[in-house]
């Protein structure tokens, strides 16, 4: 009995294997920045960026290390005077529209801006037409 | 009456092509790897510092000199690196010449992982924050790129190198050298 119980403790204290680094996180992960308004303007752009790590999060929401090294890279961005649309340009030129949640207009995704106006159209014709009917 | 007719002929079909689309769509296996937009481009020029002490770091300048490589992105904390240590020997074996970077590790850890696992890296560069890794657009550990004479990026690997990945690997270097 006794014996079981040291193998369950030793099981609750155990610690898990972790697949991920022991390293401190980058710089710029978890400090702001000095100057608020740059702050506020890195967090903006960090809720519209993913996670590439954890997918469905944004790198403000994420505690990926990889994410941490994502928001070091916006700060010290924001902080050399680059603007919000650089740094979200420079992702997109490595992992492509994907990273980015910002919607945008682009020749894959036109269809979706436009298909909604069509209907609108289509739907106003036909009630229009109906109502006219009835008069 | 007629061309009523047919218009509804015309939504019925609209709709079942739809559904078709629908079910095609569903029925191809989800791609989960994010790709680098940055296959074909050069290089992004950087500087690493050695992430141990027995091999050379490794800077943007090295991946331009003429000769084609793999450059194999890994941790010593990342278990598919591990798995796929012997395929990486096979592909030194066969004649590549692979650099790596080191992601987010310590030299004590990088050196334990390449006693038990073996080092087939010629240079190896210790990048802290991720820095080289986010501009090549690599999103995870492991990924394998082969990088030709002019530090151009021709191919990238996702994911640990499985046996049948070796010949892939060891064709493209041979494209990105001629």
């Amino acid at each position: 009995m006794m014996r079981w119980l040291a193998a369950l403790l030793l099981l609750a204290i155990a610690a898990p294997m972790a697949a991920q680094d022991t390293m401190p996180p980058a710089p710029y992960a978890y400090t702001q920045l000095e100057d608020p308004a740059q702050e506020e303007q890195a967090r903006e752009l960090m809720h519209t960026l993913r996670c590439l790590k954890c997918q469905s999060q944004s790198i403000a929401d994420s505690d990926a290390p990889m994410a941490g090294d994502m928001r070091h890279q916006v700060r010290t961005r924001i902080a050399a005077g680059e603007s919000s649309d650089e740094i979200r340009e420079w992702l997109i030129s490595r992992y492509g529209d994907y990273v980015s949640y910002e919607p945008q207009i682009s020749s894959t995704t036109w269809p979706l801006f436009v298909l909604p106006v069509i209907l609108l159209l289509l739907a106003g014709t036909v009630l229009l037409r109906r109502m006219g009917r009835k008069s | 009456m007629k061309r009523l007719r047919y218009t509804l002929w015309f939504v019925v079909g609209l709709a079942a092509a739809l559904f078709g689309l629908f079910a095609y769509q569903l029925s191809q296996p989800k791609d989960e790897f994010v790709h680098s937009a940055m296959v074909g481009q050069p290089m992004p020029a950087f500087d690493l510092p050695p992430a141990v002490e027995s091999r050379p770091g490794l800077s943007s300048a090295d991946l331009a000199d003429g000769t084609p490589r793999l450059l194999n992105i890994f941790a010593s904390w990342c278990i598919p690196c591990a798995a796929e240590a012997p395929q990486l020997e096979a592909l030194e074996r066969a004649g590549a010449n692979i650099v790596a970077v080191a992601i987010r590790d310590r030299p004590e850890d990088v050196n334990r992982f390449l006693a038990i696992y073996g080092n087939p890296f010629t240079r190896i560069g210790s990048d802290d924050i991720s820095e080289v890794q986010l501009s090549i657009g690599s999103s995870g550990v492991p990924e394998t790129f082969v990088i030709d004479g002019n530090g151009v990026i021709t191919y990238q690997h996702i994911g640990d190198i499985r046996e049948e990945h070796v010949p892939i690997l060891l064709e493209e270097l041979r494209k990105a050298g001629s």
